[in-house]
């Protein structure tokens, strides 16, 4: 009788396979290594932008160079005088803005500048940028702004 | 002498803990990754002028001159306007299809000219520039709707690879950037 009778069900497993969780979280690992953009510029001035509701967003951020335009930040919370930064670094002379955005497009040729520019600055200077934009032929622009109002 | 026996090494790394290591970089890059999408009034500036091409003629009629003083003043053609204004008058002009004789002779030919004094504050600036744009989001919604019946966005997105992009084709956007008042 006893021979008749055995308990069949031991024989699987009762654990669930764990030998492919590094594999699964190595997959998301890997997506988030390839999509995350990290901050890489440290920034000098201070831009604090204007809102706007005819917006666009920029899908191919690859191609995206910011150019940040505002009063250079001083220790102690003040501020200086209304400067240039591209990268990391602020541009002294405007001249020089020319140089370093025709090394960028041969670079990258749909290279999008986007201004990030504070919204007291005088347009004056963004006109001289854009002059020497001009010249470094790099002509697709964008103007960052906030997204205005809840739409 | 006796042989000594040999230890059978354990010969695989342990895995166990991968699992661990790979949580703590997914976790880190979790962290540090930005979701929020840069967005912003897109625009081609003008190439750069060449001293042996003529710049192409316009006619009066197909351009409506935005002019922004240094106090934030707007004159549209030649006549002070409120900012709020401006927006109604750029559908005026790029919908006129030769109707009214100082707007547009037709979509394609008319041009925004949008000039300000070097003193502008940039805020402003965006202000305008935003009014214009909204403009022609306008009138693309429209000719959308009217079309389609559904909005621009909607309508792009139903747009195959290879298919012709009219409302963008009827309606392109003109803003010309000129070179700033002095002063």
């Amino acid at each position: 009788m006893s021979a008749h009778f055995k308990k069949k069900s031991a024989k699987t497993s009762q654990e669930i396979p764990t030998a492919s969780l590094p594999d699964i979280i190595f997959m998301l690992l890997i997506f988030f290594m390839v999509t995350t953009v990290m901050r890489e510029t440290e920034l000098l001035v201070r831009t604090s932008l204007p809102a706007a509701e005819a917006v666009e967003k920029i899908e191919e951020k690859r191609l995206v160079s910011y150019i940040y335009v505002g009063p250079e930040m001083l220790e102690g919370n003040r501020f200086g005088e209304n400067s240039v930064q591209i990268d990391d670094a602020i541009v002294d002379d405007l001249f020089e803005i020319r140089n370093i955005m025709y090394h960028k497009i041969l670079e990258e040729p749909r290279m999008i500048i986007s201004f990030r520019v504070d919204k007291e600055v005088e347009t004056g200077l963004l006109y001289d940028v854009q002059a020497e934009l001009r010249e470094a032929e790099t002509l697709r622009i964008n103007y960052s702004t906030m997204r205005e109002g809840g739409s | 002498m006796p042989l000594k026996k040999r230890t059978r090494r354990q010969a695989e790394i342990p895995t166990a803990t991968m699992a661990d290591i790979a949580f703590l970089l997914l976790i880190f890059f979790l962290v540090t990754t930005t979701i929020n999408v840069d967005s912003g009034i897109y625009m081609q500036l003008p190439p750069k002028l060449d001293a042996n091409v003529d710049p192409p003629e316009i006619q009066k009629r197909n351009l409506l001159n935005i002019l922004v003083n240094n106090s934030g003043d707007v004159l549209v053609d030649g006549q002070f306007m409120a900012i709020d204004n401006i927006r109604a008058e750029v559908v005026k002009h790029v919908t006129n299809e030769g109707r009214l004789p100082n707007y547009s002779d037709n979509p394609d030919a008319a041009i925004v000219s949008f000039k300000t004094e070097r003193r502008l504050p940039y805020g402003v600036y965006i202000n305008v520039l935003d009014e214009i744009r909204g403009a022609y989001v306008e009138i693309r919604d429209n000719y959308a709707q009217e079309i389609r019946g559904v909005n621009y966005a909607t309508y792009k997105g139903q747009l195959g690879e290879d298919d012709e992009d009219e409302v963008k084709t009827k309606y392109p956007i003109k803003i010309s950037l000129a070179e700033p008042e002095p002063g």
